[in-house]
């Protein structure tokens, strides 16, 4: 990548009347873009925040375009807030690790990581407003060992501050959350009631149907003239029934039929 | 009936600006040079044009009125939307009932947003002079007509 950094000022400063060759261009695009062939990168958080006396974890990743090896080796560095060297606190290797057992850090590191998992985490337990610093992590994985250490800082508070956003992202989560549920709720209780009205009404049609089924089955049985005298009986009661209802109204009506 | 339908509409989309307005202005509270809250606080010189401006405290009760303030746009839109949807689906003699219910959340989502601002604004200001900003006003102005808004939403039924 560095001599794709020399090209390009070179290329700036060059005659701005030419115009600079397809190729180098694809070639400079491809050296930016693509990561490079060998080389290890190394991730860590940003910030780290720890209560004093509480215990925090150091979360450090890799990406090797090697598989692990056995003589994988990690390394942490500490350099104190506001200091100018960096003293190793913790190293990895062949399969143990060792832990600072002399400086301000003794009994205090434990190693969580494991480096099948390409997990090279340690916890600091017992946190002090001294740990405040940059921890940097070191990956080796032979025989890819080139590439960028990557940095994390710790800041030690008497009480840990909720991060901005917190609130924020929990307030118009949980409320949006809500109202859709209530949504989902309500539609889903509709079409099941919309359900049950649609099965009943079927229910009913079909015995109404089985009514008329069966008495026309029975008028059948007897004959075909008869039919016609049930059918004349109901419509001679029924009139009757709706006069008597017309002249003298509900409640006398009912006394009648008594 | 055209005219009524222009006149809802007209009525959403003043909530609407209102609801953007107030949010998106950081003048809540105004003192002398300083004007405040929800996203900034910027203050200028006496000469006039200088501004400093630094981002609000991370109160955690200025982040729930922040919240609930951009929760109210978002439910007022999400009635305009459904307004329009429910406009060309619902059945003869159908009532809006979503849109009004979206819309009176967002008043009262508002109305949590001035409540709580309110109270709590001492929290974070520290000088004893202060007035409130038109920003802050037009929350509250904006909390009637959506109530409103969404009562008429939910009274309507659709013809034709």
């Amino acid at each position: 990548m560095l001599w794709a950094l020399a090209l390009g000022p070179a290329m700036a400063s060059g005659a701005p009347s030419s115009s600079p060759s397809p190729i180098l261009a694809a070639l400079l695009f491809s050296s930016l873009v693509l990561p490079p062939a060998q080389a290890i990168v190394v991730y860590t958080d940003r910030e780290v925040h720890g209560a004093v006396g509480s215990r925090v974890t150091l979360h450090c990743s890799f990406w090797s375009s090697e598989w692990v090896s056995d003589d994988i080796s990690f390394t942490w560095r500490y350099q104190p807030e506001g200091g100018r060297d960096a003293i190793s606190i913790f190293h990895y290797a062949k399969g143990q690790p060792y832990i600072d057992e002399v400086g301000t850090f003794k009994e205090r590191i434990q190693w969580v990581g494991d480096p099948r998992w390409k997990d090279g985490s340690i916890v600091i337990h017992n946190l002090d407003y001294s740990d405040n610093g940059t921890f940097t992590c070191d990956v080796k994985n032979p025989p890819d060992i080139v590439g960028k250490t990557s940095q994390v800082t710790l800041y030690v508070f008497e009480k840990v501050p909720t991060r901005y956003g917190v609130v924020l992202g929990a307030v118009i989560g949980g409320v949006i959350g809500v109202v859709l549920l209530l949504l989902l709720l309500f539609y889903l209780i509709r079409y099941g009631w919309l359900r049950r009205q649609a099965a009943m009404q079927r229910r009913l049609s079909a015995m109404e149907k089985g009514k008329l089924h069966k008495a026309a089955k029975d008028s059948t049985k007897r004959g075909r003239q008869t039919p016609v005298l049930y059918a004349m009986l109901d419509h001679s009661r029924s009139t009757k029934a709706a006069s008597e209802k017309k002249s003298k109204g509900l409640g006398e009506s009912r006394k009648d039929k008594k | 009936m055209l005219l009524l339908l222009l006149g809802i509409i007209v009525l959403h989309v003043a909530v609407l600006v209102l609801l953007f307005v107030s949010t998106i202005v950081s003048q809540w509270i105004v003192g002398n040079g300083h004007a405040t809250d929800l996203w900034q606080n910027c203050s200028t010189s006496s000469s006039g044009t200088v501004h400093h401006c630094y981002s609000s405290s991370a109160n955690e009760w200025l982040q729930s009125v922040q919240a609930t303030m951009i929760l109210s746009i978002i439910f007022s839109v999400l009635s305009l939307f459904l307004f329009f949807c429910q406009l060309f689906t619902l059945t003869k003699g159908g009532r809006f009932y979503i849109t009004g219910v979206f819309q009176i959340l967002a008043g009262l989502c508002v109305m949590s947003a001035a409540s709580i601002y309110t109270v709590r604004h001492p929290e974070w200001h520290f000088n004893s002079e202060y007035s409130y900003g038109f920003a802050y006003i037009l929350a509250w102005v904006a909390f009637p007509l959506a109530l409103l808004s969404g009562v008429i939403y939910v009274i309507l039924r659709k013809r034709e």
